[in-house]
């Protein structure tokens, strides 16, 4: 317990333990718990049954009412446990219930048939995890194709991405040529207008490049992002042109000015972009549902709403298909986690 | 690279089998509640078999889809050759109409008359076939019977008012401390059935909106003053904005709630998810000083116009229609039939339990007695404009935002906007 | 991840060696003057078409009225759309205008923009100053606040619908403490709060993570001669790190102001726009007059959003202002 502590408040360099320390400790716990309370508290429900997930107080564990075979019926029957009358304490299992009245019988004693005030009996419960939630997607769903399409649209979609946005921004930041200005203002003139406004010019300009019902109509709309542009332009700046000039010197293509050496330098903020069109990509959803209609080209989003109805709604299958689409980013997350954030980090100084 | 080769393997398989498809493979962008695609799929291989050299390739989507999505795709020639649908009226002039295909036009008008009407809105003289009903829903109470029972409350009988209900559900909610007497599904749909029964018109013979009348105006006010003093569960209605549909199934499935008005499409899910936690009925129609109605509903197949395969996608429909084939849909997805020989012979649901048996029969019952504006509102052309403002200004009225006054005003101007605009 | 790397690696390389020829074909052809243009191209084509093209259409539909889908069979109308969204008697108060929603979610995407990018940036900077202690674990906290980041909004107004709606994990918590539930959803301040709430739940982790880099890239030596002079520690942040940070709190400013007014997948899915109009934004007004309502109104949506467009530049441009006068003064 003392190295515990010795370790949690071991601080490099310095010793003591003050109360802005202590302050600080706490705030970061309660930042844990609210910031992974809430996805922990879905994984779990996405184990329960429709049943209990109408349950109310909900129990934060999935539970399922315990039953136990009794000689003399087909079926195993739910164990209670009874509070009130003549039979408190005992466990009955119930055969069925009439109006206010039920039904039961004492697993020990099969014959004899006893009354009990619905009141007065609570169920006995079980920790069980519905596990169904997650069989039956995978048989009802061609779970892999749908993986292997988020899979391609996300990873296409974001060299592409990358490669065309850090191009348009090696010409503004490096070159100095007519029209510059224009084409800059142009693209963050669009920087804050929210693509989902125009989402019907932009079907019918796909639909008219045949582009409906591909995956290509997902990625190209994508790919030219005006918030890429800006944020490799504005991190290109920063490069020393003496570097470009040198090679130039060298008789370097153009091509290779740009390739060696301004996006070996532009890495962290690259590695900021992937992560945004990683991101923007896995978890689109309006623009692929208008674009793809057929279930072979469907993405993992289109596959996970498919279980919204008119009327109804699917929760079991939506809360455990929410944490499958969850899985392959958290675990992408978890191991480039380091990355990712110092990557951040570094790009975001500019 | 064993995952990469496995992948890539994959896709090249997916575009060889994708470029030597059928010449007349027909795709069916379907959405459900429950599981109605699931069971086409599964009767449509009965189809696929008797029709060689025809598939149907069901796409499960979102209902979102549907709505927003299909319009788009067919208004650029890219829809699918058959969906699932629920605005009739609204995708009219792109579906096919499939009475040059079919054998027996007769027999389709006499069992399907009236729902067939809901999608004849071309034109004055439109005697097309557009439509095959699959969920025909009727709107109407459930009540949680043991909660009266517990209460020691007689239950309303048939042509009890909605304040004897009220009053009902009240006292067995102050009785047995349930958190809600009453409630009513967010939608526009669920509104008018009561409103109707309160006198409501919602259109004259011209077919012009007459949105807010005495009786609409009744109901209205009925419903505001119960949402405010608590007879209704407030958070139905007033939890959300805009138009978006909330049910409050939930509250019913977990017993704290005595009285839900919702609709037939519920039975199979409370059945299931309320198991034997209590007892609980469908209620005849509550009545208002006009008539005791609710209002019929749901979702049909229908082929579209853009399809290549016009003769395939009419010969599925026909199969769906047909009477044996309904009734094994019926059975299975638990919904009322719109044939009406199946209406009156009555489907065997084998799979329900006695509550859902009597459920569905209860509303198959209620059907018959349903006001004729109830019928003629669901294929009324201006009755989405209607319903979305109706639930987006009552709910105003609810929270506070604006008096019920105002709302009605609102409601009636948005309507005449959105007529303007249609026209 | 060594195989990785090698791997991303070669296919950089080939990638080059494969391009170089023929760009350096291309840029002997087109000359150095307009090799610029070479490496524009590209983006500027998928732009023209899948950006300014649309945006373009979008003012056609902005000027035609009825209910049809495709241009060619839409009358034209000239500003009539223009002038139902701007006839209004009081500016100030939405009930007085024939579009009442449009106005409401203008004062309310006002009023979320301030609160919401306020507050954002209030705790963004507190997490990162506490981050930028010597703590234990100090990567793993950093991971914590960056999760939500990742989830989809979708996802991210799923979970706490489920955490705040009346039968959900908050009010159960709250009656295991004895207190009474409080219906979140339904009460107009309540669902404001919760909508600013969130939507900072799921972005902070992004600002947290610029702003901890900030706080790096301040030299320590700083630090050291003010503390050698005795100044109090409140002292040394507003005076010191406070200034030094600016730079990048004014990167955190334009992008969080970018997100706030774009907001509207997380909210829609958690309030709807509700209770009544109390959370409903300019973008939720868009999408429900264009595409949820029937008849569509796109003539009155693409109105509604060519005015959002033209503030939404104007803003965009006086920042930029701001921030190169800055700079360069």
């Amino acid at each position: 317990m003392a190295t515990v502590l010795n370790f949690l408040t071991r601080r490099r360099g310095r010793h003591g333990f003050d109360l802005t320390d202590w302050l600080s400790w706490a705030y970061l716990v309660f930042g844990t718990v609210l910031m992974f309370g809430p996805v922990l508290w879905v994984v779990l429900s996405s184990f329960k049954t429709d049943a209990a997930l109408a349950q109310y107080p909900p129990t934060l564990l999935p539970f399922a009412a315990k039953t136990v075979a009794v000689e003399g019926y087909d079926k195993p029957l739910e164990l209670y446990r009874i509070t009130g009358g003549e039979y408190q304490g005992r466990h009955l299992a119930e055969i069925r219930r009439i109006g206010l009245v039920a039904q039961m019988v004492d697993p020990a004693e099969p014959d004899k048939r006893l009354k009990v005030n619905i009141k007065d009996r609570q169920p006995e419960q079980a920790l069980a995890f519905a596990v169904s939630n997650y069989t039956e997607l995978f048989s009802r769903f061609n779970f892999a194709r749908y993986l292997w399409n988020s899979v391609f649209i996300t990873v296409v979609a974001t060299v592409i991405t990358v490669l065309f946005n850090s191009m348009a921004a090696f010409a503004l930041a490096k070159y100095k040529f007519r029209g510059r200005t224009a084409v800059f203002l142009l693209i963050i003139a669009t920087l804050m207008i929210p693509p989902t406004i125009n989402l019907v010019p932009i079907f019918l300009v796909v639909s008219k490049l045949g582009m409906v019902n591909s995956p290509w109509g997902v990625i190209w709309p994508a790919v030219a992002t005006p918030t890429g542009v800006f944020l490799l332009r504005q991190y290109m700046l920063t490069i020393p042109d003496d570097l470009l000039d040198a090679a130039r010197m060298d008789h370097a293509s153009e091509w290779r000015v740009y390739w060696r050496i301004v996006m070996p330098l532009s890495a962290p903020a690259i590695a900021v972009l992937t992560i945004f069109s990683v991101m923007w990509r896995w978890n689109d959803f309006l623009w692929p549902l208008i674009v793809l209609t057929r279930s072979e080209q469907f993405t993992l989003q289109l596959a996970l709403n498919s279980f919204q109805g008119e009327l109804q709604t699917n929760w079991s299958h939506l809360l455990a298909m929410t944490v499958l689409t969850l899985l392959p980013i958290t675990f992408v997350f978890a191991f480039l986690q380091k990355y990712i954030t110092t990557g951040i980090a570094q790009s975001g100084v500019k | 690279m064993r995952l990469t080769s496995l992948l890539l393997v994959t896709a090249v398989g997916a575009l060889v089998a994708g470029g030597g498809a059928q010449a007349s493979e027909l795709r069916f962008a379907c959405y459900q509640d429950g599981v109605e695609c699931d069971t086409w799929g599964r009767l449509l291989k009965q189809f696929e078999s008797e029709n060689p050299g025809t598939t149907v390739k069901i796409d499960i989507v979102p209902y979102k889809s549907i709505l927003e999505s299909l319009p788009v795709q067919l208004a650029a020639s890219q829809g699918p050759d058959l969906a699932r649908v629920t605005d009739f009226g609204g995708l009219a002039r792109y579906m096919l109409d499939i009475t040059p295909y079919i054998k027996d036009a007769s027999y389709w008008e006499d069992n399907y008359g009236p729902t067939l009407k809901w999608a004849r809105v071309n034109g004055p003289d439109d005697k097309g076939i557009y439509n095959v009903m699959d969920q025909l829903t009727v709107t109407g109470p459930f009540v949680n019977k043991t909660l009266f029972e517990q209460a020691n409350v007689q239950m309303p009988a048939k042509g009890a008012t909605w304040d004897d209900w009220a009053k009902a559900a009240t006292a067995v909610a102050k009785a047995t401390k349930t958190p809600y007497p009453m409630a009513m599904d967010r939608s526009g749909h669920r509104f008018a059935g009561p409103a109707i029964s309160y006198g409501a018109k919602y259109f004259d013979a011209k077919g012009n909106p007459v949105t807010v009348d005495d009786g609409f105006k009744a109901f209205a006010d009925e419903f505001v003053k119960w949402n405010k003093d608590g007879t209704m569960a407030k958070e139905v209605w007033a939890g959300s904005g805009g138009s978006a549909y909330q049910d409050a199934a939930k509250e019913f499935i977990n017993g704290s709630l005595v009285f839900y008005f919702s609709g037939s499409w519920q039975i199979a899910r409370i059945g299931k998810d309320v198991g034997d936690a209590f007892d609980w009925v469908a209620a005849p129609e509550p009545c208002g000083p006009a008539a005791c109605t609710g209002i019929p509903g749901g979702a049909g197949v229908v082929g579209f116009k853009s399809t290549k395969h016009a003769e395939e996608v009419a010969k599925v429909l026909d199969f769906m229609a047909q009477k044996d084939v309904q009734a094994k849909f019926m059975a299975a997805t638990k919904n009322i039939p719109a044939n009406k020989e199946l209406q009156q012979a009555g489907v065997d649901y084998v799979n329900a339990t006695n509550a859902e048996k009597a459920a569905l029969k209860q509303f198959t019952n209620d059907l018959q007695g349903f006001s004729p504006i109830a019928f003629e509102f669901q294929g009324y052309k201006n009755n989405r404009a209607i319903m979305n403002s109706t639930v987006t200004r009552i709910t105003q009225a609810i929270v506070g935002e604006s008096t019920l006054d105002e709302a009605l005003g609102r409601i009636d101007s948005d309507v005449k906007q959105a007529v303007a605009a249609a026209k | 991840m060594t195989f990785a790397s090698t791997a991303v690696r070669t296919v950089y390389q080939a990638a080059f060696n494969s391009l170089e020829r023929p760009l350096l074909f291309v840029q002997n052809l087109v000359g150095m003057r307009r090799v610029a243009w070479m490496f524009l191209l590209p983006n500027l084509v998928i732009f023209g078409a899948f950006t300014f093209l649309p945006i373009i259409l979008n003012y056609f539909y902005a000027t035609t009225g009825s209910d049809a889908i495709l241009l060619s069979q839409r009358p034209y109308v000239g500003a009539e759309n223009f002038r139902t969204l701007l006839a209004c008697k009081d500016y100030l108060d939405p009930n007085t205008c024939q579009q009442d929603i449009f106005w409401r979610a203008i004062h309310n995407t006002a009023k979320f923009v301030v609160l919401q990018v306020g507050l954002m940036i209030v705790f963004s900077l507190v997490t990162a100053l506490i981050l930028n202690r010597d703590i234990v674990l100090r990567g793993f906290f950093r991971g914590v606040f960056f999760y939500p980041v990742l989830l989809s909004p979708v996802v991210v107004a799923l979970i706490w619908k489920w955490v705040l709606q009346r039968y959900g994990l908050l009010n159960a918590g709250l009656e295991e403490a004895g207190l009474s539930s409080v219906n979140w959803l339904v009460d107009a301040n309540w669902s404001f709060f919760w909508i600013v709430f969130v939507t900072i739940w799921a972005h902070m982790g992004f600002y947290v993570l610029i702003l901890l880099a900030g706080l790096q890239a301040i030299p320590s030596d700083v630090y050291e001669a003010a503390e050698m002079d005795g100044a109090s520690k409140w002292r040394v942040f507003y005076r010191i790190t406070l200034p030094l940070l600016t730079p990048t709190m004014v990167v955190v400013l334009v992008l969080s102001l970018i997100r706030a007014v774009q907001a509207f997948d997380e909210i829609f899915v958690l309030t709807g726009g509700g209770p009544g109009t109390a959370t409903t934004l300019i973008l939720h007004y868009i999408y429900e007059t264009g595409f949820a309502a029937r008849p569509r109104l796109f003539g009155l949506a693409a109105a509604a959003s060519i005015l959002m467009a033209a503030v939404l530049m104007v803003l965009t441009l006086l920042q930029l202002a701001v921030t190169r006068s800055r700079a360069e003064g």
